[in-house]
């Protein structure tokens, strides 16, 4: 693997099979599949479905029986797996640090086994736990008892990511915290992938989460077969089959919200006035502007009340007493599902947008979510329309090929003749 | 004489003795954590060999320690070897139990761990497995150390060191003026080694145990 730090490695895997002795079936049957340099990519299927096994295949944690594994465009099959292990990031469920050692010895180890320096490794500790948001000089004598399950976690990635492997495993890492932790450690590991443009292979149970990670999903179904492998758009609004349809779960388009951040969306702009202008121009757009509403910013341009035509009247002139008081924004950043949490929470039917400070940048309503909504739907369909065609003609030019070739070597797809 | 004065009369020859009865325990105990521990680590992964291991050593503690004495002379001779070879065999069966139960006892992801960060399956052993088998390996070197205390005693028999010569030779001339005091002082002598010795143990388990996990 020549290409480590900053940029991850492509990943190809070529008609992998674990079978175990004993048993008929095999475990992972057959499995196809390319992971570009630096994406992340989601592995999601019902337990027992090899989903964990074709994962541990990938740093050999488990031997396959056949097929070969590729990282970086070298075939690391038949490589020193101990050699190979050390550039490939491994984080598992609950963390698996190891309670004798601290928080920094459990980070250092893999530098250390690798031969860096003492400083370098102190240095390298104290920028990893600062990269998963975890104080150095607190945490870094501490043991692993004495973290919370969150924090052991982050502890788990820092470790993986300590000698700077260009692929990263994950084993459901997030499956053993409670929900809300869940969900910072995802964002976390969002931003980190932002930073850092690692290759990552994710394993999970949990559709949703797999839908927030991944760049692409794999959705297994029994023996590791791949059911559909596409981004989480298409999967949600075009399911390959009832299996997908049925692990993808109700409420897809719903689903579809969390992909879409407000900033894709239309921002419409509202008539405005701050605090500081004068009452009479205040009145003048209220009676001038088309809608019967119009948002009172405050002095830093942030909303601060929603005043309809009345309600200067009702409270006889005084702007402090006038109005409602904006309960809610989202930011630019927020996903349509959260603004339309937002909207739907909201009496009138729109929520005000705000910039990064805070300050007003547009308003979103019902109605702009709705109609985004729709193009966006409409839009996946199309796309996984000519998907799926794509892929259908593809196939077909395979088979064409497998049944020209038959007495040649094995086909693209590779039957058991593409064990080794 | 009573048997203050006894003490003081000959604490010269029971201080050299308990010496010896100290040192005897400690270099077999040495020897058979050493072997015990490398027994573990060779069987702990099957089930049959760890049985197996755990099997014999139990059966070398059934054989009563006179007969192994007894035993061993016509075989390597009298005094020092036949004691060193009794105390380091029946030595080993708390160690090996204990470390056998203790690697077992790893939790298997933190192995598994272990493997996926790349660690060669020595490192795996000496740097997780060993340290966190530790507290129990401690544990069963604390209870041989008991076991050999008394042992050590009847290497008497063949002739060995330690406090067990007093023993004997007090019981050998009962009725005797000194006979008592004799037994009394092997006794007590061989009691308050092995408190010492236990307190050391206490001792290294806070030096040697990780605060991690520390119980």
């Amino acid at each position: 693997m020549p290409e480590t730090g900053d940029h991850g490695a492509s990943i190809e895997l070529e008609s992998l099979t674990k079978r175990y002795p004993g048993s008929a079936q095999p475990a992972v049957d057959n499995v196809s599949m390319e992971i570009k340099a630096g994406e992340v990519v989601v592995f999601v299927g019902p337990s027992g479905c090899g989903k964990s096994t074709t994962l541990k295949m990938i740093n050999r944690l488990i031997e396959p029986t056949g097929g070969r594994i590729r990282i970086g465009g070298e075939d690391v099959t038949d490589m020193d797996p101990v050699k190979l292990r050390r550039k490939v990031g491994y984080a598992i469920q609950s963390a698996g640090l190891f309670p004798h050692m601290t928080v920094a010895q459990n980070i250092g180890i893999v530098p250390k086994m690798i031969g860096w320096s003492k400083p370098r490794i102190r240095e390298r500790t104290e920028e990893l736990l600062d990269l998963v948001g975890l104080d150095a000089a607190e945490f870094r004598g501490r043991y692993p008892r004495q973290l919370s399950g969150g924090q052991q976690q982050r502890v788990g990635v820092a470790r993986a990511l300590a000698a700077d492997p260009p692929v990263l495993l994950m084993d459901e890492p997030f499956g053993a915290v409670d929900p809300i932790t869940r969900d910072h450690l995802q964002d976390e590991l969002i931003r980190l992938q932002h930073e850092l443009h690692k290759t990552i292979v994710f394993v999970t149970h949990d559709f949703d989460e797999a839908i927030k990670i991944g760049d692409r999903i794999a959705v297994l179904r029994e023996r590791s077969h791949i059911a559909q492998f596409d981004t989480p758009e298409a999967i949600l609004t075009n399911p390959a089959d009832d299996f997908v349809s049925g692990f993808v779960g109700a409420g897809a388009a719903l689903k579809r919200l969390n992909l879409t951040r407000v900033r894709d969306v239309e921002i419409t702009d509202y008539p405005t006035v701050t605090v500081d202008d004068p009452l009479q121009e205040i009145f003048n757009l209220l009676r001038t502007s088309g809608s019967n509403e119009i948002l009172l910013l405050d002095r830093r341009r942030r909303p601060y009340k929603w005043l309809r035509r009345g309600d200067l009247m009702r409270a006889r002139g005084s702007l402090a007493r006038a109005g409602t008081l904006v309960s809610d924004t989202v930011t630019r950043d927020a996903t349509l599902r959260d603004a339309l949490e937002a909207v739907l929470t909201d009496n009138a039917g729109r929520v005000a947008v705000t910039g990064r400070r805070g300050e007003y940048t547009g308003v979103v309503d019902m109605e702009t979510l709705m109609n985004s909504v729709h193009e966006m739907l409409e839009a996946d369909r199309l796309d996984a329309m000519e998907h799926q065609h794509e892929l259908e003609s593809l196939r077909a030019s395979q088979t064409h090929a497998e049944q020209e070739g038959a007495q040649g070597p094995a086909g693209v797809g590779g039957g058991p003749g593409g064990e080794r | 004489m009573n048997f203050w004065e006894y003490l003081v009369n000959r604490h010269q020859q029971l201080l050299t003795d308990a010496y010896q009865h100290a040192s005897a325990v400690f270099q077999c105990m040495v020897v058979a954590t050493v072997l015990g521990v490398l027994i573990a680590v060779a069987s702990y992964r099957s089930e049959w060999a760890g049985n197996l291991a755990t099997t014999t050593t139990a059966t070398i503690l059934t054989v009563p320690a006179l007969a192994l004495i007894g035993l061993l002379i016509p075989i390597v001779g009298l005094g020092v070897p036949p004691t060193v070879v009794a105390l380091t065999l029946y030595g080993l069966l708390p160690v090996v139990r204990n470390a056998i139960v203790g690697l077992r006892g790893v939790d298997p992801t933190l192995v598994d761990a272990a493997t996926g960060i790349g660690m060669s399956r020595p490192a795996r052993l000496l740097r997780v497995e060993l340290p966190l088998a530790w507290p129990p390996i401690l544990t069963g070197i604390r209870v041989s150390t008991q076991m050999l205390m008394g042992i050590a005693a009847i290497a008497a028999y063949a002739s060995g060191p330690g406090l067990g010569n007093v023993i004997f030779r007090g019981l050998a001339s009962l009725g005797s003026a000194n006979a008592l005091n004799q037994v009394l002082a092997g006794t007590l002598g061989i009691i308050v080694l092995a408190l010492l010795f236990d307190a050391a143990y206490v001792l290294i388990g806070r030096l040697t145990i990780p605060r991690g996990i520390r119980a």
